[in-house]
């Protein structure tokens, strides 16, 4: 049903994100489909990376390892934004079409108030793409 | 199993830069966390301390008024008095240094490494560059600086016990008009034209080349690298950093002072709205709320956005006073001045065995300060739209073509002001209160309704522009240089801003403030200086690196 999942994932916070990698390494095995790993870095030296090649380069690595952890065909994806906090979900949504991805699987945090003021991430993202997605809750 | 890599979105390959080797990683003193619902990630201690201090001083300031007066006009007038000569001599050099960049072979060192691309075009830049640097200034002082200086000059020297007693620049223009205007406006472009945006430009120039060639994160201490090598992660980098969001903060919230004032005389000469604390506390909260839907928008759709809007409007309104005012005096008026600001130049900038204290003291050692104090903000916006320029275009832009405008910008507003004066004997302007000059000589000129609306609404979105990209700097220095740290955090830091602004104004504070943004200023003198020798060493490893 699904020909393409893409996964958002935080690579300085990798282990918030593990029930999500596992949900989407399941449905790529379910559907046969390959999954982009996709992720966002500034423009200036980060925690995960000093420069936006070396942040695609950890990337690509993440992707190839999660490839061979679950055995289904993976890609990366990288975006460099000029302010990744505010960005995030306008360069996610523009993600989605360049990749042509028709599920989207995301961990996301359980409601808050706080989301009155930032709206979630897989919230925000919701209403700007046709794409199914899958949202997994840190605590699942 | 295909891995396949689609690096859309980055740029294209960077090139050789000279990646500096250190064990620091970014974040890595970061403490993380959430309070209530809202997550934050902000480096210990550069967060407290400087929140804690800037809480205390205003505290300190609102509680004990008279003590706090007096002590931040001892430091006022110690600083001008005593340091005047150091202020304008390393404001000197600075600008030196800035021009030898520009001739020097480090000019085609490219920030970002050798390959960058820009990335953003020349008009978003330059709009953003400028809306930063120095937007509330130019609307306040835009008028009203030319006007003083020719009066002052005009007025000719006094002195009383052998010390000079009248504000006059130089030896003044006793009696003479004409003199009077020239010496009144190569004053003004002194203070308005290459030293200031030298200054920011050095600065600015130093952050982008060790974030985005060095590789170390985007704050004030990276650029002391050179000197502190990995100490720099530790004690003088935190010291560092802390004063420069000092820095930051008080010359924001004299600013935030400065257009609140002066928005609510224009909305009084408009629309007869009362004047006074009320008003002003209305605008500052409304400002802000602005400035945290902007800074919430981010860089791209909210700050540049803003930028742009004011450098259309700004443009129109000069041009609109260009056309209707007196053109071809103006046109004149232009290159005469410049040609006063060459002429006059060495005696401004002489920093030694000065007569006119009041002047080179009152004035140019006040700005001067002030302008460096504001350099870490300014600078470290510039440098974070800066990635992808090569050093000399970097420096010709942000030296050169800000300070032309400058002098276009007081050549137009100073001098309609000052026509008004000589050729109709108007006076409005010049016997008005500072804040009000603007909107007295856009009164003598057609539509002037609409214009002074525009003026307002100006005044009112440079304050924002100054307050969201100083809200996005503040929040990465004391999240380590993490520019993807929590959005909390910005919010935190733009209400927080407003808060230290609207306090100090109810508490009659923003003369302390203006102190503390002259002592900052004096202390950031000498982080200036050793940056200017940090960007020299810098630079020579790049090029090695290149060769």
């Amino acid at each position: 049903m699904y020909k393409s999942i893409m996964i958002p994932v935080d690579l300085s916070h990798a282990e918030k994100s593990q029930t999500a990698l596992a949900v989407a390494a399941d449905l790529a095995a379910h559907y046969n489909a390959p999954v982009t790993y996709v992720a966002t870095t500034a423009n200036t030296p980060g925690a995960v990376a000093r420069t936006p090649e070396e942040f695609a380069d950890k990337l690509a690595t993440f992707a190839k390892e999660q490839g061979e952890l679950h055995g289904h065909r993976t890609a990366a994806h990288s975006i460099v934004s000029h302010d990744p906090t505010s960005d995030l979900d306008k360069k996610l949504a523009g993600a989605v079409s360049d990749i042509g991805a028709d599920l989207i699987v995301m961990a996301t945090h359980i409601p808050n108030m706080a989301d009155m003021l930032l709206p979630s991430h897989g919230g925000a993202l919701s209403r700007h793409t046709d794409a199914s997605i899958f949202l997994v809750r840190h605590s699942a | 199993m295909s891995d396949e890599t689609v690096n859309q979105g980055i740029p294209a390959p960077q090139g050789t830069a000279d990646i500096i080797e250190t064990e620091y990683e970014i974040g890595q003193d970061n403490v993380e966390g959430t309070v209530g619902p809202f997550g934050f990630d902000i480096h210990n201690p550069v967060f407290a301390i400087s929140g804690a201090a800037i809480v205390a001083f205003v505290f300190f300031t609102l509680a004990l008024p008279e003590q706090a007066g007096s002590v931040f006009q001892s430091m006022f007038d110690f600083t001008t008095k005593n340091f005047d000569w150091f202020l304008i001599g390393s404001a000197n050099l600075v600008v030196i240094f800035a021009l030898f960049l520009i001739v020097s072979p480090f000019g085609s060192v490219r920030l970002g490494g050798s390959s960058a691309v820009p990335d953003y075009t020349y008009a978003g830049w330059f709009s953003m560059l400028f809306a930063a640097g120095m937007g509330i200034g130019l609307m306040f002082y835009g008028v009203s600086e030319p006007l003083t200086h020719f009066s002052t000059s005009v007025g000719g020297a006094s002195s009383e016990g052998g010390m000079r007693t009248d504000w006059a620049p130089l030896t003044g223009a006793l009696g003479n008009q004409e003199e009077a205007i020239r010496l009144g406006m190569a004053a003004t472009i002194y203070h308005w034209g290459l030293h200031p945006w030298g200054i920011y430009a050095m600065v600015g120039l130093a952050l982008a080349l060790f974030t985005y060639n060095k590789g170390l994160p985007l704050t004030i201490r990276s650029a002391f690298y050179p000197i502190f090598g990995d100490r720099i992660w530790g004690w003088p980098g935190h010291v560092i950093d802390i004063l420069a969001v000092f820095a930051t903060l008080f010359g924001l919230a004299t600013s935030l002072g400065f257009g609140a004032t002066q928005a609510s005389a224009g909305l009084n000469e408009l629309f007869g709205i009362p004047m006074g604390n009320t008003t002003e506390v209305v605008l500052i909260s409304a400002i802000t709320a602005v400035a945290l839907i902007s800074v919430l928008r981010g860089l791209d759709g909210g700050v540049k956005i803003l930028s742009e809007i004011n450098m259309g409007l700004a443009g129109l309104l000069a041009l609109f006073t260009l056309i209707v005012g007196p053109t071809a005096f103006l046109f004149a008026f232009f290159w005469d001045s410049l040609k006063a600001y060459v002429e006059y130049l060495p005696a401004l900038a002489n920093p030694f065995g000065r007569e006119d204290v009041n002047f080179s003291q009152g004035w140019t050692a006040f700005y001067w300060a002030w302008w460096i104090s504001w350099s870490p903000f300014v600078g470290m916006f510039i440098a974070r739209v800066s990635r992808g320029r090569t050093v000399r275009e970097f420096v010709v832009c942000v030296l050169l073509i800000p300070s032309m405008v400058c002098v276009a910008w007081m050549s137009i507003f100073g001098g309609t002001a000052i026509n008004q004066v000589i050729a109709d004997g108007f006076t409005g302007a010049q016997d008005a209160e500072l804040p009000r000059q603007l909107f007295q000589m856009l009164g003598e000129l057609p539509l002037a309704s609409i214009t002074s609306f525009i003026g307002i609404v100006l005044v009112i979105v440079f304050f924002v522009t100054s307050s969201d990209s100083g809200s996005l700097v503040i929040d990465t220095i004391t999240a380590g240089g993490k520019v993807d740290a929590p959005a909390t955090q910005r919010v935190f830091w733009c209400i927080f801003e407003g808060a230290v602004a609207i306090a100090l104004l109810l508490g009659g504070g923003l003369a302390a403030l203006q102190s503390m943004v002259i002592s900052t200023g004096l202390l950031f003198t000498v982080v200036l200086l050793v940056m200017c020798y940090c960007i020299f060493r810098g630079l020579q490893s790049e090029r090695a690196e290149n060769k």
